[in-house]
């Protein structure tokens, strides 16, 4: 099989004329978005620049301890990115609450998807654990952030709905029933959508790579099946924790509804 | 079967020493603002007091199972949630909520008959009126079979015919199903006529 062709410094340069041409688009029609399309663009470049030489780095010195570092990483930065996209002001306890589903959540399956699922050996294998990492907590992300804004909000508007709920002798699982459920089944909507056009029109980002790179599609696709009904599985197992460990934040032990 | 003892909550309500009877209906009065919603939220435990304790039969409110003695104790609040679905399904929301068990369509009809809704079971609940909605809670609540009632303003989406004819009924049914009732009220003519005992809320405190 042919090997990849490498794109030399002038050639990806000539892919920044795809900017140019929306710069001069938003230009011409006084939409005010250059600065966030030039930032954006010379933030990507960086980062990916700097994620290079990191990646070669690690991947031609195999060591266990830069991969737990670049999963430390990987796991703050999604928390924190986490806290930074929700709309309403978080308190400790539900930051903590996201913390805790986060981490537990992403690395139960992570653990079971390079262990049992493609068996990497050695176990810290950078060129298998850090993309699958990435995958799996990148896509939690989204999906908690999601269940975060939602459960927040919902329980502030229905307020008057848990307290009448409790008022008929529920309890605070009961109360919260409707909302918890609704939550999660908008949390994990996108990742099932995602799942439906897949092989259609859209050939998604790992495959593709694959694919270019020389592998045979058929592994390309056994790998990128994997991968969907693993970051599906992530995605329900990290939004479901933060849903039962976050609405017990809003009830005392006296269960008592408390809004501050 | 209520008694109260030095409770003090927030700056709304701060009563030294009541005592509600479990045999008489009881009505709560006062100006808006007085602390009588207050008040029914600390006996359904719905909040608990600052300082002070609360007992029910003799036992402090803080040592019952929160979930037991609304279980017991029920609350109707002035403005009352009505949640999707039909007229029957809010009629057993209630006994779902607290897991009791469900009862027949002729019992529900019988309910409504009593707090004067003259509404099919299936019809959507979402379109009733004020009035009705307040008279579909009640419904919700009787059934329920609970051993006190503390109603918030329990009528006051209601004309006076429509009223009258409510809570007569509803203070017969209690009655005769030895039940403990607390009606929180800015009518007149309700405390005058239907209650054995009127409390009144003054400022956060019980003026005698």
């Amino acid at each position: 099989m042919k090997n990849i062709i490498d794109i030399n410094v002038y050639q990806l340069l000539a892919a920044y004329i795809f900017i140019v041409i929306l710069l001069l688009i938003v230009r011409k029609r006084g939409i005010k978005r250059e600065k966030e399309i030039v930032i954006s663009s010379i933030r990507m470049t960086l980062q990916l620049i700097t994620m290079g030489f990191v990646l070669v780095y690690i991947i031609n010195n195999p060591n266990p301890l830069f991969t737990l570092l670049i999963l430390i990483f990987m796991e703050i930065f999604s928390i924190y990115n986490i806290y930074k996209r929700s709309k309403v002001e978080l308190n400790f306890k539900i930051k903590k609450v996201v913390a805790i589903s986060m981490v537990i959540g992403s690395l139960l399956s992570l653990l079971y998807f390079l262990f049992v699922i493609i068996r990497i050996s050695p176990w810290y294998d950078p060129r298998y654990f850090i993309p699958i990492a990435g995958m799996l907590i990148g896509n939690s992300m989204t999906g908690v952030a999601l269940g975060v804004n939602r459960l927040v909000d919902d329980i502030k508007k229905r307020k008057d709905e848990i307290e009448m709920a409790l008022m008929l002798g529920a309890t605070p699982k009961m109360a919260v029933k409707e909302i918890i459920d609704n939550t999660f089944d908008s949390a994990i909507l996108p990742t099932i959508n995602s799942m439906v056009g897949m092989g259609i029109v859209f050939l998604p980002g790992m495959m593709t790579g694959q694919i270019l790179s020389g592998t045979s599609p058929l592994t390309a696709i056994k790998y990128q099946i994997a991968i969907m009904l693993g970051i599906l599985g992530c995605v329900a197992i990290t939004v479901i924790m933060f849903l039962q460990l976050g609405y017990k934040t809003y009830f005392n032990e006296e269960a008592q509804l408390i809004i501050d | 079967m209520f008694k109260i003892v030095e409770l003090k909550y927030k700056n709304i309500l701060d009563i030294d020493y009541l005592e509600i009877q479990g045999n008489k209906i009881t009505c709560i009065v006062g100006e808006s603002g007085s602390g009588k919603t207050t008040l029914l939220k600390l006996l359904n435990k719905l909040i608990s007091p600052d300082k002070g304790e609360i007992y029910f039969k003799g036992r402090a409110l803080k040592d019952w199972d929160t979930i037991e003695i609304r279980r017991k104790v029920t609350m109707l609040p002035q403005n009352p949630i009505i949640f999707n679905g039909n007229i029957r399904d809010n009629l057993l929301i209630g006994l779902k909520f607290s897991e009791k068990p469900l009862v027949k369509d002729e019992k529900l009809k019988e309910i409504l008959e009593l707090v004067s809704l003259k509404k099919e079971l299936d019809e959507s609940a979402q379109n009733l009126s004020g009035g009705e909605k307040q008279r579909l809670a009640i419904g919700r609540i009787l059934l329920l079979d609970s051993d006190v009632y503390l109603l918030d303003e329990p009528t006051s989406a209601l004309d006076e015919g429509t009223e009258e004819k409510v809570m007569k009924a509803v203070i017969e049914y209690i009655k005769r199903k030895n039940k403990m009732l607390v009606v929180v009220t800015h009518s007149k003519k309700i405390a005058s006529n239907f209650s054995e005992r009127v409390v009144e809320i003054f400022d956060g405190k019980v003026k005698l």
